[in-house]
């Protein structure tokens, strides 16, 4: 029997990149300083977190400005939304399974 | 056994940021009481104007040449107008208050898109409702500004519902019954606004206060 801890992405392990993806998926988008309200880190942490989740093309990011400060806006790529769905859907297995 | 409770409560945060980060969820319990206290003062406040007993007008000479006036003139010269906008602001700032109270406590920003988009959503009947009321002064048809308070109101809160803690739906579906029933019974309007905006909203802040925030 497979174990359902191999479909736990790895990549979701940590609470602020599923707190990201959790934010993304019910918004259009969120923008930077949204999201660090949200989560309540630092500028940093928040932006090593986005290029990871970047990097691996879960998320998009687009730059724009509101006025003269720069804006940049984060939404879900299709590719990240299957990914963070079946992490939701093996969470929930690994459950039923020990219940 | 100790995954399965990981597995849980990463669910839970999940579910958490999708709710904190898509509704306003701030809103609290006491200010749907403190509204509702409110409400009860000024309708109290308007009774004998309401009912006669006192006099409506605040200035006589020139209500009496109110050809030259126009609707907004002869409306700002009653009493009940300054009663009304004097209930609505105490209502809206003390609702302010105990809502920003809450949103400090649990690290929610107070103004955000979730704010934004509940307080477009919420705009929208009451503005075009307003103006429809507006309109329905115009034409003196007094006996109907009560039921459209609160019918409007009632639709702008099931509008607001998506936006906001779901439960505010329930409270706008109450606002329109009691709006229609109200229909039947023109000429007690008082007694169904008080019973609206007053009753209805502290037993809903009350009820919201005890699921949330009881325990805090």
């Amino acid at each position: 029997m497979a174990n359902p801890i191999d479909n736990l992405n790895k990549l979701f392990d940590s609470r602020v990149r599923l707190g990201i993806m959790s934010a993304l998926m019910v918004n259009d988008a969120v923008n930077f300083n949204e999201l660090k309200e949200l989560l309540n880190i630092t500028d940093g942490n928040l932006a090593s977190h986005l290029k990871a989740l970047e990097e691996n093309e879960c998320i998009k990011v687009e730059k724009g400005f509101i006025g003269r400060k720069t804006n940049t806006m984060y939404s879900l790529t299709k590719t990240g939304e299957k990914a963070f769905k079946a992490h939701i859907a093996a969470l929930e297995k690994m459950i039923k399974s020990m219940s | 056994m100790d995954q399965t409770r990981q597995s849980l409560e990463t669910l839970r945060d999940i579910k958490n940021m999708m709710e904190r980060s898509s509704r306003f969820i701030s809103l609290s319990g006491l200010s749907g009481i403190s509204a509702g206290i409110c409400a009860l003062i000024g309708a109290y406040i308007a009774a004998p104007y309401v009912f006669g007993t006192k006099d409506l007008f605040i200035d006589h000479i020139n209500y009496r040449g109110t050809e030259g006036y126009g609707d907004i003139g002869i409306i700002l010269n009653t009493r009940i107008f300054w009663i009304a906008a004097a209930t609505f602001l105490a209502a809206l700032i003390s609702a302010f208050v105990f809502t920003f109270i809450k949103s400090r406590r649990e690290g929610i920003p107070i103004w955000g898109n979730t704010a934004k988009r509940l307080l477009i959503n919420v705009s929208i009947p009451l503005l075009a409702g307003g103006i429809f009321l507006y309109k329905l002064m115009h034409f003196g048809t007094f006996g109907l500004i009560a039921p459209g308070c609160l019918i409007f109101y009632g639709l702008a809160l099931i509008n607001a519902s998506k936006y906001t803690l779901g439960e505010i739906r329930y409270l706008g579906f109450f606002q329109i019954v009691l709006g229609i029933i109200n229909l039947w019974f023109v000429g007690y309007g008082l007694y169904f606004w008080a019973l609206g905006f007053g009753v209805l909203h502290i037993a809903y802040g009350a009820y919201m206060w005890w699921k949330y925030e009881r325990n805090r």
